[in-house]
């Protein structure tokens, strides 16, 4: 997989670029939105701050998504699940915190519990009132299922796209549950309405602001963590597993070991950027749950390039900016371009926006042609299913 | 050929590996039939054999990626490798070498020699893990014994292919294992590095056990090395290449195509 | 009295033919003309004489009786049938024998016929004893059941008379069920209530069970035994035959989802490429059913019943074109990057379901079912099986040989599987393995445009109907094991099978999540599936 690496110089330097705008943004935002006043020129309004923090939590989930992908070769078309949980986590704290000011005025059960006559919490929503609990959730929750459900996989052997088709049916299988009323998650509508967090109005310019630094903080965090892991020898590791993981198992690495732990960080992270967006928009719902979704995240980091953390969260803010500009203005349109995306980043673009800023495999200098030889000759390993096996057609 | 000894302690100095009657089938199709293999240690060993003698399959059974249906398969007398996966049988101290070369291509030549520098292989262990000094001199050495120095910070994938298949026996030196297995370390390159390799593959079995699996008879001869012959996942000769090759049994099945 | 006017009805029904060849009174109009309203019983004892006349066009009459229609004119109690005019307070009356609509009058003069359970059972026994003697045997059968659920004692005459006549088989059970129905029913004495029981007992539903279950409760002695062992027996049987009808709703299931899996199996397993449109290649074979019927409505709306046959084979070359074109112009460039094919095909699924989308509407298009594949086929009493289901099961079995049969028959399969085996050394043998490639993987898609004409029969047919399946068809293939069409087969019906099994005490949605976490840990213990296989070519 050559035509994915970048130099390291370059892409080093690129990294420095990356966190330095994106600090940049977290302090100067929040200052043009509070400090300017509305209306006078190089006023942000709020509601830009907040599409830009929403923006921001799917650049961290790109990075997560990333981690795995570029770095490790585990592609995930369920890494929506973990960060619709951690949204989740987060929903439930908020629900608590609306407390009598819902339409039924019960002061310990939300809205759709009263409505669906629970006549006292689940057990699973208590300490939901208690904001560092909350956060203990929206870490626990998304990386004890990664744990759980890696465990499982990795330890079996299952790679390449049979992971990929399994983390599929797992976020499939979320999305039912959590369309049930009796799961307790509000079902079809759920968790919304959201008044306070942590006693401010998740409503007032203030805490959006506050929303947008902490999401910016969180993608620098994300970032450096991550950056800091592939450039261990642990990061070696994976690029390793990426590329040869039975040279890495015949060298002593517990090749699951590694992918597990990369893979529970990786819904970690996803997990926060997930409790961080649920603030910024105001619902979290089963929705998050479609495997559409989790494929959506995919090709944010393919577009961008994936192998370079900054390439993926420049790939989710481009798409989801596009995005938000053709749903309004061609809605029609915007699934043909995000279905061209697919295609043609794939046959032209493997190494993303990220790959043709930096030079690193020159995809569209070497022309198609190549690829196909390339595909013919080399089958990646572990993931691969063979074309070629002899029994295939019994 | 027998099993004449048990593999526990019967002699003062124990095998480096030891295969006793081992079979394994894939649907029905027996790739090894009876396999029985003694390699001592210090010993340099070449194996051959037809296509589907079961060589490959052999080296599978010994690393872990192959469990055997019966059998017998001990390291030195008594670790029992049936019951191991791969990454322990590589801690244990056993390398390996693919037919195909299979280095890191998207790391330097210098990163692939530290991924396979003997240390704790844990991941937490790998975030933290720093190369000493006395490591750096090991790294340097071996890239002095496979003549990569000067290519130190070339990404593999970009080196030759006799090239790779060096990097590739150099990370094995890095493991610093007690039993090298190396599947074709010769295929497609040219004479002189055949020649090369020969040399360092006898330079490495004055201090470890090698197993060296090789199509090429000049290689072979070159090796100057103990003969196995294997054929349909059975042993079928033994002893030096001159004599094997008189073998009327191997002239039918082997040499005598 | 009712017995007289039933004997003299039977009488007039006798000679009915009769005075029909001598151009006397019609008794259907001298029964209309005797009928003046008054009492449930005089209403009653119309729907008897009604039922005596055997005149099929007494049916209209007994339906306007039903609904509300029959009025009384209060002056002279002439009975019409009428409905409510446009304007308030009127009635459209109409003549209750020929049909022929009268005028519209103010209502005021005119009482409605009352109906309450006693006359809507009477109603039930007229029609069963209009229809009991009727010259179509399916007419009889269904009257015969009519009576057995209605157990009107006043049809009991009626229905010996038909039994005395009858010479269909099926029709003759039928008829001695509805006799002994209505014998339990107003009792009889022991020897004849036996005979009874052991007749509705033969007949195995749940409207015998419901029957019988009543006798155990009014009755003591032998009959008491023979009833509560009728409906153990009935019990048993029923619990046996809902296993049975589990069985088939799974197998059926899994038809639909082994024509579904198929194609991505040979995509998927043989060629080893992921296709994330092959629901959408399965959508698109059901819109070109929905074509293919929308041009039989236009140019032969006669021949509508034979549109499914064209549009199978239609539906083939569309999804397989489709196919073709996806493998010549995305797949071949992707080959040995299945991760990367995985998203361009997702990309291509995207949009074809958009375009499918903007061409139709987002919502769902109308398919019709042909008249052969509607109605049901009762196997023994008690299991009725959808002709819809089993044309599917058959139309599966069929695709699935047929397949069989091109791969292992067809010189064609046989280069598909020279080429999957070894591409070099098929190439250097004179196979084109690009165009090959290009086939099997059209085949795979043509398969997939065959399921959709078989899912247009049982589901709604929208943009979206591709990705219902995709999730599940991967399952059947991961679970099944790769490459091998056997493996789905049986991924297909035990995953259906176990559905229907699952969805009664876990519901639907449960049922399909507790499938994906099966499946999803069964890929825990065998990675490669059920049927995987094993050795160095697996991993080569």
């Amino acid at each position: 997989m050559a035509q994915y690496r970048t130099s390291r110089i370059l892409s080093d330097r690129a990294s420095l670029i990356f966190v330095a705008i994106v600090a940049a943004m977290a302090v100067i935002v929040p200052i043009l939105n509070l400090a300017i006043p509305q209306g006078s020129p190089g006023h942000v309004p709020t509601y830009i701050v907040t599409l830009m923090g929403k923006y921001l939590c799917y650049a961290m989930l790109a990075i997560a998504v990333d981690l795995i992908w570029g770095f490790c070769g585990i592609l995930s078309l369920g890494h929506g699940a973990f960060f619709a949980l951690g949204g989740y986590a987060m929903g439930m704290y908020l629900m608590r915190q609306i407390g009598t000011r819902g339409v039924y005025g019960n002061p310990v059960l939300p809205d759709f519990m009263v409505f669906l006559n629970y006549d006292h919490l689940p057990w699973y929503w208590l300490g939901s009132d208690s904001f560092l609990f909350t956060v203990f959730l929206i870490m626990a929750v998304p990386g004890l299922l990664a744990f759980v459900f890696g465990w499982l996989a990795f330890r079996s052997r299952v790679s390449g796209v049979y992971f990929s088709i399994i983390t599929q049916a797992l976020t499939y299988a979320l999305l039912l549950a959590f369309f049930r009323n009796d799961m307790g998650f509000g079902g079809n509508n759920g968790l919304t309405d959201f008044k306070d967090i942590l006693g401010f109005s998740v409503q007032a310019q203030g805490t959006r602001a506050t929303l947008f630094f902490l999401s910016a903080a969180g993608v620098v965090g994300a970032f450096l963590l991550c950056r800091w892991l592939v450039g261990s020898k642990f990061g070696r590791v994976l690029v390793g597993i990426r590329d040869a993981e039975s040279r890495t198992r015949f060298l002593g690495y517990r090749v699951e070991h590694y992918k597990l732990a990369v893979f529970t960080l990786s819904a970690v992270i996803a997990g926060i950027a997930g409790a961080l967006y649920v603030p910024q928009v105001g619902i979290i719902n089963p929705g998050e749950f479609s495997p559409a979704n989790s494929i959506e995240i995919v090709i944010w980091v393919a577009l961008g390039g994936r192998g370079t953390l900054w390439g993926a969260a420049l790939g989710a803010v481009l798409v989801n900016f596009t995005k938000t500009y053709f749903t309004g203005a061609a809605p029609e349109y915007w699934t043909y371009i995000l279905g061209a995306m697919f295609v043609l980043v794939t046959l032209f673009l493997p190494a993303g926006v990220a790959g043709a800023l930096t030079g690193g495999g020159h995809p569209l200098r070497r022309g198609l042609g190549l690829f196909t030889s390339m595909g013919r000759r080399k089958q990646p390993e572990g993931g691969a299913v063979d074309p070629a096996e002899p029994e295939a057609a019994r | 050929m027998s099993a004449h000894h048990p593999p526990q302690g019967a002699r003062p100095n124990p095998p480096a590996l030891y295969l006793n009657d081992v079979h394994v089938a894939f649907d029905g199709f027996k790739a090894i039939n009876g396999l029985n293999l003694i390699v001592e240690k210090g010993e340099l060993r070449a194996i051959i054999g037809p296509n589907g003698a079961g060589k490959t399959t052999m080296m599978d059974i010994i690393t872990g990626k192959t469990r055997p249906d019966k059998g017998e398969v001990f390291l030195r007398h008594d670790i029992d490798l049936t019951k191991k996966d791969e990454a322990e049988i590589a801690n244990l101290g056993i390398g390996r070498k693919f037919q195909k070369p299979s280095v890191f291509e998207s790391h330097t030549v210098y990163h692939n020699l530290e991924l396979a520098q003997k240390a704790p292989r844990g991941p937490l262990a790998a975030i933290f893990a720093r190369v000493s000094p006395e490591m750096e001199a090991r790294i340097e050495e071996v890239l002095g014994i496979i003549g990569l120095s000067d290519d130190r910070d070339r990404m593999a994938g970009n080196l030759s292919h006799g090239q790779k298949q060096w990097l590739e026996i150099g990370m094995l030196l890095m493991q610093e294992p007690d039993l090298l297995l190396v599947d074709e370390p010769v295929a497609g390159m040219t004479d002189a590095e055949t020649e090369q390799t020969a040399e360092l593959l006898k330079e490495i079995a004055k201090t470890r056990s090698v197993v060296v699996v090789e199509h090429d008879m000049t290689f072979v001869e070159q090796l100057g090395s103990k003969v196995t012959v294997l054929h349909e996942g059975t042993v079928i000769a033994e002893g030096p290449l001159s004599v094997v090759r008189e073998d009327p049994h191997v002239i039918e099945v082997y040499l005598g195509r | 009295m009712t017995s007289f006017v039933r004997i003299l009805a039977f009488a007039v029904c006798l000679l009915a033919p009769l005075s029909a060849a001598a151009q006397d009174a019609d008794p259907l109009e001298q029964a209309v003309a005797d009928f003046h309203g008054g009492s449930y019983s005089d209403t009653e004892a119309f729907l008897q004489a009604l039922a005596a006349t055997g005149d099929e066009r007494a049916l209209p009459i007994i339906d306007a009786l039903e609904n509300d229609q029959l009025y009384v004119r209060e002056t002279d109690g002439v009975a019409f049938v009428a409905v409510e005019g446009e304007e308030d307070d009127t009635l459209v009356l109409s003549d209750p024998v020929t049909g022929e609509e009268i005028g519209t009058v103010p209502d005021d003069d005119f009482d409605d016929v009352r109906v309450n359970n006693r006359i809507r059972r009477a109603i039930a026994a007229a029609r069963g004893a209009l229809t009991l003697l009727s010259d179509d045997a399916g007419v009889r059968a269904r009257a015969a059941d009519s009576v057995f659920t209605s157990r009107d004692a006043a049809a009991l005459d009626t229905v010996r008379e038909a039994i005395a006549q009858e010479e269909n088989d099926r029709v003759l059970k039928k008829l001695r069920e509805a006799e002994a129905a209505i014998l339990l029913d107003q009792g009889a004495d022991e020897a004849d209530t036996l005979a009874a029981i052991e007749t509705v007992r033969g007949r195995g539903n749940r409207d015998a069970l419901s029957m019988l279950t009543r006798v155990t409760a009014n009755s003591d002695g032998a009959v008491l035994e023979a009833a509560q062992a009728a409906v153990e027996d009935i019990e048993e049987r029923l619990a046996l035959l809902g296993i049975v009808q589990n069985i088939w709703y799974g197998v059926s299931l899994g038809s639909v989802l082994l024509l579904a899996a198929t194609g991505l199996a040979i995509t998927f397993g043989v060629m080893g490429v992921i296709n994330m449109a092959h629901g959408e290649l399965v959508m698109l074979g059901a819109y070109t059913t929905f074509l293919v019927q929308q041009f039989f409505a236009a140019t032969m709306p006669g021949a509508m019943d034979y549109a499914l046959i064209v549009a199978a084979p239609a539906a083939f070359l569309v999804s397989g074109g489709m196919g073709v074109a996806l493998e010549r112009g995305i797949i071949r460039h992707l080959y040995g990057r299945p991760l990367e094919t995985l998203l361009a095909t997702w990309g291509v699924s995207l949009i074809l379901q958009q375009l499918v989308r903007s061409i139709f509407g987002p919502s769902n298009v109308q398919v019709s079912t042909p008249t052969w594949m509607t109605g049901t086929w009762e196997v023994v009493p008690g299991l009725a099986l959808t002709l819809g289901r089993i044309s599917i099961v058959l139309f599966t079995i069929v695709v699935f040989i047929g397949l069989m049969a091109v791969i292992q028959r067809t010189s064609f399969g046989l280069r598909m599987r020279a080429v999957t085996q070894n591409r070099r050394m098929a190439g250097s043998v004179g196979i084109r393995s690009g165009w090959i490639d290009a086939l099997t993987f059209g085949l795979g898609a043509g398969v997939a445009g065959l399921a959709g004409v078989a899912i247009s029969q049982i589901d709604n047919v929208s943009p979206n109907l591709g990705q219902t399946y995709i999730i599940d068809s991967f399952l059947v293939v991961v679970f099944g094991g790769v490459g091998n069409l056997w493996g789905t087969l049986v991924g297909a019906l035990s995953l259906g099978v176990a559905n229907k099994f699952l969805e009664p005490f876990a519901g639907a949605v449960l049922a399909k999540i507790l499938i994906l976490i099966a499946v999803i840990l069964f890929i825990q213990r065998r990675p490669r599936g059920l049927f995987a296989l094993r050795g160095r070519a697996v991993e080569a």
